[in-house]
C-alpha cells in the first residue's frame, strides 16, 4: 500500500470529470421534477445520448456535433415519455422504467457496429491566466469545455428557477397543477418543455461518458449513472447548486476509491467499488430521516383538466 | 325588474346553456349584475353554480347564450382574457402554491407582474388599504386559512377588478375573520366593484347581499332580495320543498364512554399541527362539537381517536380501559369508529367501488371476511344497505367512489360508519360541501345515533351546524382544546374567543 501515490491535485481534477455525466443528468431531472414529473428513464436517455453522440462523432470527427445530436436524441426519447404520460395519462413510474429498458435496447442495437472503435475526443481548454495559478489552476481551469458548460447549465437553471417568471410558472405547475391550470397556465406544455430539457441534459451526460470519460462505446456503459442522478436530485432537495455538490461528492468518492484500489489499500476491491453507491444510499437515508424537504407538491401526479 | 337592471348592468348573462354528457349543468340561465352590488348565487350542490362561474371566468365555454360586460359582448376564451376584462375570482379550494411565498403566489396570478420589489410594496399597500394584514415574504404553506384567503383576495385586487367572484369564501374562516372580510367587501362595493357571491351560509348572504339569483338543477328558479327573506325561506327556495330541521329528544347523558387524558401527539404531515395536552370526556348519548379553523389540529385529533397515529404522551380510554396502544381495526372491533374529513383518499379509496369501500372499514364489525377470504355477497348487501338508508344517489354499489358527487359520497362514508352501530363515532367535517337537505339528513343520523346511546364527536368548521346538534361545544386552537361548555346560550363572541385561543387576533 502506498498512499503517497495519490496526487490530491489530480484527484480533485479528475473528480470534476467523473462527476460531469451525473451532474448533467441530475440537473435535467431536477428541472423535470420541479415541474411535477417523475421521469425514471434517465438511464435510458443517457445511454441513448452516449451511443448517438459516439456514432455521430465517429462519422464526422466533430465531437461538438456529437454532443448536439446526443442532446437531440435524449430530448426525442424523452418526448416519447412526455406523450405517453402527459397526453395518454400513463403511469409515470412504469413509463419511466420502460423508457430505461427501451433506451438500453436501442443503444445496444445502434452501438453494435461501433464497438471497439476510436473516437476524436474534446480537447482540453486551458482558461488563459487562471490555469497558471498553482494548485487551483490544474484543478479548476484545465478541463474540456463540457465541464464548464455543465457548471453554466447549473448556474443558468438556478437563475431561471429563482429569478424569472418562466421559472416561477414551472415551480407553480410542479407544486399544484390544478391551481396553475385554474390560473390559466398550460400545465402540459410547461411539463413537456421541462421533460425535453431533462432529456437533452441526460443525452449530454451520456455523450460525455462515451466521448470524454472513456472514450469508447461499450454496451451498457452508463452502468447505473442515471439512477445515481435520480438519487442526487433527492439528495439536493431539488436545488441546482446542491445538485452540483451532490454530483461532485459522488464523483469524488468514485475517483477516490479508484485511487485507493490503485494504491493497494487492504480492503476488498468489491467493497471499494461499491462504496459510492453505499454512501449515496446512506446519505439519502440520512436526508429522508429529516422528513419533508422540499419535494414538489404535484410530483408524479397525473394531471387531467377535468379532475 | 330584470329589464331595468339590464340597462345599466355591469355583466348580463342571456340564455347561457352548458351541457355535459348526461347532464345539463346550466339551462338557459339569464341574470344581470349591477356595479357596486353584492349579488348572491344560491343553489344546492349540482345546481350548476360552479359551471356558471367557470363560464364567466373563461374556464368553460358555454354551448349557447351570450354574456355582455358593460354592454359589449364578452367571450373570454381563457382566464387571462377574463382577468384582462376585469373579472377576478377567489376559488373555493384555494388555488395557491404551498411551497411558494405570498409574493410569488400573487405574481403567478397576474398577467404582467411588476418587478419583485415593486410587487412587494404594492402588496403591502393594498393589504393596508383594505385591512388585510399580510407579509409578502412568508411561505404560503405556513399561513392560516384566513391568511391564505387574503393572498387570493389581494391577488385579485391588484388587478383592479370590476367584478369579483367569490366561491364559498367564508367556509374556513373564524367569525372574526368573516367580519374583516365583509368590511373589505363593503369597501370594494363602495368603490363600484361588483361581487358575485356564492355561499351555503344563508345568514351571511342575508347580511351581505342585496340581490340573489337562485339556481335549481341548472335553471334560474327565482330571484329575491335576501335581506327580506329568512334563512329558512332561502333554503326552501333552493331545495324547492320544505326543509326538515334535525331534532332530537332531550335526554340525560349516561356514563363516560370515551376519554382523552392529557393527550399530546406529534403531527406527521408537512404543514400539520401537533396536539398539545388535550383532555376530553364524552358520555353516552352525548354529542360534543369541536369548532376551530381548519389546520388547528383537527386531523390529528381524529387520528388520536381512530388509532391512525401513536400518541406522544397521555392516554385514550374506552370505558376506563386504555386503548391508546390499539390499532384502528382493533378499535373498530371495540366499536370506536371514525369518518375523516378528506373524502377522496382518506375516508374512501377513490378508484375502488362502493362495495370495496364498504369492506375497508366495515370488515371487522360486520364480519365481512371469513378465514382471510372476502365475503363479497355480504359486503355488497351491506353497501346496498348504506346506499338505501342514507339515500346515496348512485346507479349501484359497483360504481367507483370517485364517480359520486361530494355530497353523495359523504352520505356514504358517514352512513357506512353509522350502520356499524358504533359506541363512539368521531366525524370531521361531516357536511363539508354537502347541500342543505343532505346535510340535514346526515345531522339527523348523528343525532339518532346519540339518542341510541353512542358518544358522538363532531369536528366541524360550520358553527351553525355545531350549535344545532351539539350538547357541548369546544374548539381547537393551535393544537390545544378549550374547556367544553354547554351549547345552550352560547354567544358568537364566546365562540370566537374559544376559536382564537382566548384572545382576539392582534394582527387585525
Amino acid at each position: 500500500m502506498d498512499l503517497s501515490q495519490i496526487n490530491p491535485i489530480l484527484l480533485l481534477a479528475s473528480l470534476m470529470v467523473a462527476a460531469t455525466p451525473i451532474l448533467l443528468a441530475a440537473i435535467g431531472e431536477a428541472v423535470v421534477e420541479k415541474a411535477g414529473v417523475l421521469n425514471l428513464g434517465v438511464e435510458g436517455m443517457m445511454i441513448t445520448g452516449a451511443v448517438v453522440g459516439f456514432a455521430i462523432t465517429v462519422n464526422t470527427d466533430a465531437p461538438v456535433l456529437g454532443f448536439v445530436c446526443a442532446a437531440i436524441a435524449g430530448a426525442a426519447l424523452s418526448m416519447l415519455f412526455g406523450i405517453l404520460t402527459q397526453y395518454l395519462l400513463s403511469n409515470q413510474v412504469a413509463t419511466g422504467l420502460g423508457l430505461t429498458l427501451f433506451g438500453l435496447g436501442v443503444s445496444s442495437l445502434i452501438g453494435k457496429p461501433y464497438e471497439g472503435m476510436k473516437v476524436t475526443t474534446l480537447s482540453k481548454f486551458e482558461v488563459p491566466l487562471l490555469s497558471d495559478i498553482p494548485v487551483i489552476g490544474p484543478i479548476l481551469f484545465k478541463h474540456d469545455p463540457m465541464v464548464y458548460v455543465s457548471i453554466l447549465i447549473i448556474a443558468a437553471t438556478w437563475y431561471v428557477l429563482t429569478h424569472t417568471r418562466a421559472g416561477l410558472i414551472l415551480r407553480g405547475v410542479g407544486e399544484n397543477h390544478d391551481a396553475a391550470h385554474a390560473l390559466g397556465y398550460k400545465v402540459i406544455r410547461v411539463r413537456l418543455m421541462a421533460i425535453a430539457f431533462g432529456g437533452a441534459c441526460a443525452g449530454l451526460g451520456g455523450a460525455y461518458i462515451s466521448l470524454v470519460r472513456v472514450p469508447q462505446w461499450v454496451d451498457g456503459m452508463t452502468a447505473g449513472a442515471g439512477w445515481i442522478a435520480l438519487a442526487i436530485v433527492v439528495f439536493a432537495s431539488w436545488r441546482p447548486w446542491r445538485v452540483l455538490l451532490g454530483a461532485y461528492l459522488f464523483g469524488g468518492i468514485t475517483v477516490l476509491q479508484l485511487n485507493l484500489q490503485a494504491a493497494g489499500v487492504p480492503v476488498p476491491v468489491e467493497v471499494l467499488a461499491s462504496s459510492p453507491y453505499i454512501i449515496t444510499i446512506l446519505v439519502l437515508v440520512a436526508i429522508s430521516m429529516k422528513g419533508s424537504h422540499g419535494a414538489p407538491g404535484a410530483l408524479g401526479k397525473i394531471f387531467h383538466a377535468t379532475h | 325588474m330584470e329589464e331595468i337592471r339590464a340597462q345599466d348592468a355591469l355583466l348580463t348573462l342571456e340564455g347561457l346553456t352548458k351541457a355535459y354528457p348526461g347532464v345539463v349543468a346550466n339551462d338557459d340561465v339569464s341574470f344581470s349584475i349591477l356595479p357596486g352590488e353584492v349579488h348572491a348565487l344560491l343553489g344546492e350542490n349540482g345546481a350548476g353554480k360552479s359551471t356558471l362561474v367557470k363560464m364567466i371566468y373563461g374556464l368553460v365555454k358555454p354551448d349557447q347564450g351570450e354574456m355582455r360586460l358593460k354592454g359589449e359582448v364578452f367571450e373570454p376564451y381563457n382566464p387571462a382574457a377574463a382577468r384582462a376584462a376585469g373579472v377576478a375570482m377567489v376559488f373555493q379550494h384555494f388555488s395557491l402554491f404551498d411551497a411558494l411565498t405570498v409574493a410569488e403566489n400573487i405574481a403567478l396570478g397576474m398577467d404582467n407582474p411588476p418587478k419583485p420589489r415593486e410587487l412587494t410594496s404594492q402588496i403591502r399597500q393594498v393589504s393596508e388599504a383594505y385591512g388585510l394584514p399580510l407579509d409578502p415574504k412568508r411561505t404560503v404553506g405556513d399561513l392560516s386559512a384566513g391568511e391564505r384567503q387574503r393572498v387570493e383576495i389581494i391577488r385579485c385586487l391588484l388587478q383592479d377588478p370590476k367584478l369579483l367572484i367569490m366561491d364559498e369564501p367564508t367556509s374556513v374562516l373564524t367569525p372574526h375573520e368573516v367580519e374583516i372580510l365583509f368590511e373589505t367587501l363593503r369597501k370594494l362595493t363602495a368603490e363600484g366593484t361588483a361581487i358575485l357571491y356564492i355561499s351555503h351560509k344563508l345568514e351571511e348572504i342575508r347580511a351581505l347581499c342585496e340581490h340573489a339569483t337562485i339556481l335549481r338543477l341548472g335553471k334560474v328558479v327565482d330571484t329575491c332580495d335576501p335581506r327580506e327573506k329568512s334563512a329558512r325561506e332561502l333554503a326552501e327556495m333552493m331545495v324547492g320543498t320544505s326543509l326538515h330541521v334535525p331534532e332530537r329528544d332531550p335526554s340525560e347523558p349516561g356514563d363516560v364512554v370515551i376519554e382523552m387524558d392529557h393527550v399530546s401527539l406529534h403531527s406527521h404531515t408537512a404543514f400539520g399541527t401537533d396536539l398539545k395536552d388535550v383532555s376530553l370526556a364524552v358520555r353516552a348519548g352525548e354529542v360534543v362539537g369541536i369548532g376551530g379553523v381548519a389546520g388547528n389540529g383537527q386531523d390529528e385529533f381524529l387520528s388520536a381517536l381512530s388509532g391512525e397515529a401513536w400518541l406522544s404522551s397521555g392516554e385514550v380510554r374506552l370505558k376506563g380501559t386504555c386503548i391508546a396502544n390499539l390499532r384502528p381495526n382493533q378499535r373498530r372491533a371495540l366499536a370506536v369508529l371514525s369518518a375523516p374529513e378528506e373524502r377522496l383518499g382518506h375516508s374512501a379509496a377513490p378508484d375502488m367501488s362502493l362495495t370495496e369501500n364498504a369492506l375497508l372499514t366495515a370488515a371487522v364489525r360486520q364480519r365481512l371476511t371469513k378465514r382471510g377470504f372476502l365475503r363479497w355477497g355480504k359486503t355488497e348487501s351491506f353497501a346496498k344497505d348504506v346506499i338505501k338508508e342514507f339515500d346515496v344517489r348512485t346507479p349501484g354499489p359497483d360504481n367507483a367512489a370517485r364517480s359520486l358527487s361530494g355530497g353523495n359520497l359523504q352520505k356514504f362514508v358517514i352512513g357506512r360508519e353509522v350502520l356499524q352501530k358504533p359506541e363512539v363515532l368521531v366525524v370531521n367535517q361531516p357536511t363539508w360541501g354537502v347541500d342543505a337537505s343532505a346535510a340535514a339528513a346526515i345531522r339527523q343520523s348523528l343525532l339518532d345515533l346519540a339518542a341510541d346511546g353512542a358518544a358522538v364527536i363532531v369536528i366541524s368548521q360550520d358553527l351553525d351546524e355545531l350549535l344545532e346538534i351539539a350538547d357541548r361545544f369546544t374548539a381547537l386552537y393551535e393544537g390545544k382544546l378549550a374547556d367544553p361548555v354547554p351549547t345552550k346560550g352560547l354567544t358568537v363572541e364566546t365562540i370566537g374567543l374559544m376559536m382564537g385561543g382566548g384572545e382576539e387576533e392582534t394582527a387585525a
